[in-house]
């Protein structure tokens, strides 16, 4: 397995997304990679620390909605 | 003429998120927060004129919204101030065991040295994330904060999968280093 899989793999495990046989791979793969190993280690340290800070942010319905407000605000200003 | 022109129309897209999850972790109501954003937003527009452009905007719009969560802290209070507060400190006229339920630790609220931490990662994590082109931070967000399903993203954005892996990919290992240097 190249490393531009085992990285794709790893993308994959964060959200859940990977298969039993990719991780197993994937295991073998870092066994003998130590790039891969840190770079799996950075990837999940970042998975977790999203978990951890409850990151939010605001769907798009009301991101627009909120566009309407400030652009009715905007032309009411300019009048 | 002045130099710094604003452009208040980008400023949802640009900022909305930032500010709404400085929000939320201090008034924990995400009806209350959107319409704080919402608020600072439109105070933003009535004071573009005294924004000299010595901060960034980013950091102009906070602390005006800093202002508008004082002042929604004031208003709550001035109620609780008008309510009247009974507490009886004689166990006779408890049922049994009530008297202490009222006064143990709430385990559900989150004790200050949490959320300081907690906000001051999700703030690190969107000041990496204002470094990253655009494409890359909306894929993210959409991915890994709000969680949305990869086909859905494709078809939104009218990528394919493989685009959107190789989008997550460069995203993360941006984010990865830059919380590396100014969080971990």
């Amino acid at each position: 397995m190249s490393c531009e899989e085992a990285s794709h793999i790893c993308d994959k495990a964060q959200y859940n997304e990977s298969t039993f046989w990719e991780r197993l791979k994937f295991r073998t793969h870092i066994l003998f990679c130590g790039l891969c190993k840190k770079h799996s280690a950075d990837n999940h340290k970042l998975t977790e620390a999203i978990k951890q800070s409850k990151i939010v942010c605001l769907d798009s319905k009301t991101k627009s909605e909120m566009k309407k407000c400030l652009e009715q605000e905007l032309k009411n200003q300019k009048l | 003429m002045p130099e710094h022109k604003i452009d208040a129309t980008k400023w949802i897209d640009s900022y909305s998120d930032y500010l709404y999850n400085y929000t939320i972790s201090r008034v924990s109501d995400s009806e209350i927060a959107k319409d704080l954003v919402q608020d600072t937003f439109f105070a933003g527009l009535k004071s573009m004129k005294n924004f000299k452009g010595e901060a960034s905007e980013r950091t102009w719009l906070i602390s005006i919204l800093k202002r508008k969560i004082i002042d929604y802290y004031r208003k709550i209070n001035s109620k609780k101030g008008k309510a009247e507060v009974r507490m009886s400190y004689s166990t006779d006229s408890d049922g049994e065991g009530e008297w202490l339920e009222e006064r143990v630790e709430d385990k559900s609220y989150k004790n200050a040295e949490d959320t300081l931490e907690n906000t001051e990662l999700s703030v690190a994590i969107y000041n990496c994330l204002d470094k990253l082109p655009q494409k890359q931070a909306q894929v993210f967000k959409m991915k890994t904060i709000e969680n949305f399903d990869t086909e859905i993203i494709c078809n939104e954005l009218n990528i394919t999968a493989s685009n959107l892996w190789v989008i997550i990919h460069r995203a993360r290992t941006a984010l990865s280093s830059c919380l590396e240097k100014n969080w971990y």
